[in-house]
């Protein structure tokens, strides 16, 4: 049948099971927007600035496992997604970016609008196109998609002209992938996985190291019953949190820089560590040299360019985590382990990092802690960068898979805002909670009207401390107390939500902060609670840079005793 | 250790290749010292031939990288496989009536070509090992370069088949990979 580009880029992305794009129109996109009201089994999600909708994309695929979908105009609209592209490469999210070009007769002219974005995003995406021909268009969408989600997942990008959307062919869905040069590997080496399993079966302090990898290949079944055959601790990391369920007598919490004492203390005197779908990054690791000491290394991941990149490890298996755990899983003896589980237990009593100490202020900790009572653990955290994030990530306890959706790798300060919106479209019955600082917020805040415009029950939580409180945080422990660049002058965000036409509440006592959580959950649609917290509170425990995990500094006592 | 490496790969013809990997080059800091790229028998293929400086942990983890981008077919580094490696060089050197007999015989000791002639200058085009044109250059310099071109290293491995020969009953299609038999053995990890 003969369709337009717009229309078979409009069946193509049906086809790949698409049912939302995150989007915002121009110029060049005119010929799409005119066709896509003709399928109307594409949700568009209006947002107020391109990265919202990259970011709302990747969110949206983090949790729901499919490919996220963000459409840009040319130019302006193209780099604005850049930062959102950027966050879904480091964190591994299958993301589609669709931007519009200026008309193919206009290309490399320096026309209106017109940046070459398949060039700025090469470093940051796994492939990206200029379909120049209507003729490669259904080809191009199928490819894209297949490489975004087969292996490690990452951004993709389509570069569509505006003349590619207009113009006419006979559309004939491709069924066949042709990339003779894309070859994951995704079962491991029979040989490796021996070995590994020896190692196992034999090792007398392991720790299991589980990241954002098992959460991608929701390898959690076999996760488990690894850890729970051979009796193996289970420490994950950063975004790993929620791949193996924390109230689990084996979980010990998440490593690095702001992970658990117990969680770094374990990784630093193991004798083996199975690293299942992570890749050692800085802040988990710490001072890479006296990382692990003694620590022999299985490294399971299904990118090869992941292993022996940061640190040299001894059984390398290079396949997708939840197939090679399969294999793995036969060859496990059961083992108990119980010296090696009971000092850990002892650890985890000397360093209690997620008690909340009695204070007579909005502690942030508390809320978190709250909100985590009051929605029972079942909701979707989504969160910021910053103190926020890691006081999200520390006082909340994720047993869910996939129920903590944060931006790791690129650390990108507003994420929240889109990416809750991202969260909440792609699990509809689940509650959803923003938890944003002050600073972060405000990067994104325009997206509260596409919340209020989309009528998204999202609740959202700002921490206002009056700073921009990790930075300031590094400036009180490393530099000294000189603060710089890093005190905020807030608007008043009630008023704002209300502004946005949305409820807000604002918190200053700490009496008042259960009765707001609960107000925000029953209320339908978006709902904002401003917290007036403790404005120096420290994020603890804190590994300074470059120091060893186990080098960590603790809550100070003075401040508080601890409850316990 | 730091060396010279050589690395050859197998690649799509499809436009923004080459920045692809010009850029992982550069993210990792490597100084690419050539790169050749041209044709090759099959169709809509190109081999690129890169030589790079850098220890060896190095040059694997960017030959990892480089593989992962999808239009990289295939690629090796055959530094240690003793290929054979030539370049090409076209210079064009001053060469009055009083020069141009001697520039001539060193022309013969290297077995390189005239290709051009004018009153004051000659155009010699030269190939061999990168040692072998650099010497040509150094000789030939006393008696004024006035411009010159060199193409990058390219190399093939010696022996019947290389880590980028096509076999033919192995065509270059992309397929899910299927989990394998469990007494397989694949090739390494």
């Amino acid at each position: 049948m003969i369709k337009t580009g717009a229309e078979i880029l409009c069946e193509c992305l049906i086809k790949e099971g698409v049912e939302v794009i995150f989007g915002f129109p121009g110029g060049v996109l005119l010929p799409l927007y005119d066709t896509l009201p003709r399928y109307p089994q594409l949700r568009h999600i209006l947002v107020r600035h391109e990265q919202g909708a990259a970011h709302a994309a990747d969110a949206y695929a983090r949790v729901t496992g499919k490919v996220g979908v963000c459409l840009a105009t040319s130019g302006p609209g193209a780099t604005n997604l850049v930062t959102g592209i950027a966050n879904a490469y480091l964190d591994s999210v299958p993301l589609l970016s669709i931007t519009g070009q200026v008309p193919t007769h206009f290309i490399g002219k320096d026309a209106f609008q017109e940046i070459d974005i398949t060039g700025i995003t090469v470093p940051i995406t796994k492939y990206n196109q200029l379909v120049l021909d209507v003729d490669d268009l259904a080809r191009s969408v199928h490819e894209a998609v297949h490489v975004a989600l087969t292996g490690r997942p990452g951004p993709v990008l389509l570069d569509i002209p505006r003349d590619v959307f207009q113009a006419r062919t006979e559309y004939i869905h491709p069924d066949k992938i042709d990339l003779p040069g894309f070859k994951p590997k995704l079962f491991g080496h029979p040989a490796q996985i021996k070995k590994a399993a020896d190692l196992v079966n034999s090792a007398e302090r392991p720790v299991i190291v589980a990241g954002h990898g098992v959460n991608i290949a929701r390898a959690y079944a076999e996760l488990k019953e690894l850890a729970e055959n051979a009796q193996l601790p289970v420490v994950t990391t950063f975004l790993g949190i929620g791949c193996f369920p924390e109230s689990h007598v084996l979980s010990y919490g998440w490593l690095g820089m702001h992970g658990m004492g117990y969680a770094n203390k374990a990784i630093h005197n193991a004798d083996l560590l199975i690293a299942i779908g992570m890749r050692f990054d800085d802040r988990a690791t710490g001072g890479v040299s006296t990382f692990a000491p003694q620590a022999r290394i299985v490294h399971i991941d299904v990118d090869a360019a992941e292993i022996g990149k940061n640190l040299k490890v001894e059984v390398p298996i290079v396949g997708d985590v939840k197939n090679v755990l399969q294999v793995l899983n036969k060859q496990i003896v059961k083992r108990d382990h119980i010296g090696w589980l009971s000092q850990l237990d002892d650890w985890r009593a000397q360093h209690p990092a997620t008690e909340v100490r009695d204070h007579e202020g909005v502690l942030p900790q508390y809320i978190i802690r709250q909100i985590h009572e009051a929605t029972k653990g079942d909701t979707i955290i989504v969160t910021g960068v910053g103190q926020a994030q890691m006081w999200a990530a520390q006082y909340f306890f994720y047993d869910k898979p996939n129920s903590f959706v944060s931006s790791g790798g690129l650390g990108t300060m507003g994420f929240e805002l889109p990416g809750a919106i991202g969260a909440k479209v792609g699990c509809p019955h689940e509650t959803v909670w923003c938890i944003a600082g002050d600073g972060g917020f405000q990067m994104t805040v325009q997206e509260l009207a596409t919340m209020v415009q989309e009528d998204l029950d999202i609740n959202i939580a700002v921490f206002n401390n009056g700073w921009l409180g990790m930075v300031r945080q590094w400036q009180e422990l490393i530099y000294n107390k000189r603060y710089f660049g890093t005190q905020l002058y807030n608007p008043d965000f009630v008023k704002l939500a209300e502004a946005y036409g949305m409820k807000g509440v604002r918190v200053s006592k700490k009496i008042d902060v259960r009765p707001a959580i609960h107000k925000a959950m029953e209320h339908k649609g978006p709902f904002l609670i401003e917290f007036v917290v403790e404005p120096e509170e420290n994020v603890y425990p804190f590994v300074p840079p470059g120091k060893t995990i186990v080098e960590f500094l603790e809550m100070p006592s003075p401040l508080g005793s601890l409850k316990k | 250790m730091i060396r010279q490496h050589i690395l050859v790969a197998l690649v799509q013809d499809r436009p923004g290749v080459l920045n692809r990997i010009a850029s992982t080059l550069r993210r990792r800091n490597f100084n690419i010292e050539s790169i050749a790229v041209g044709h090759i028998e099959q169709p809509h293929l190109s081999r690129m031939t890169i030589v790079v400086e850098g220890d060896d942990a190095n040059v694997e983890q960017v030959r990892k990288q480089l593989d992962k981008i999808i239009e990289v077919i295939r690629i090796a580094d055959i530094t240690g496989e003793n290929p054979v490696a030539r370049e090409m060089a076209m210079i064009k050197v001053r060469a009055t009536p009083s020069t141009r007999s001697e520039i001539i015989q060193i022309v013969d000791i290297f077995r390189a070509n005239i290709v051009d002639v004018s009153p004051d200058s000659l155009i010699l085009v030269v190939t061999g090992t990168q040692d072998k044109v650099d010497t040509l250059i150094e000789l030939l310099r006393g008696f004024g370069i006035r411009e010159m071109s060199r193409t990058g290293t390219i190399a093939l491995p010696r022996g019947g088949s290389g880590p980028l020969t096509i076999e033919e009953h192995k065509p270059l299609r992309h397929a899910v990979e299927q989990a394998p038999p469990e007494e397989e053995i694949l090739p390494d990890w």
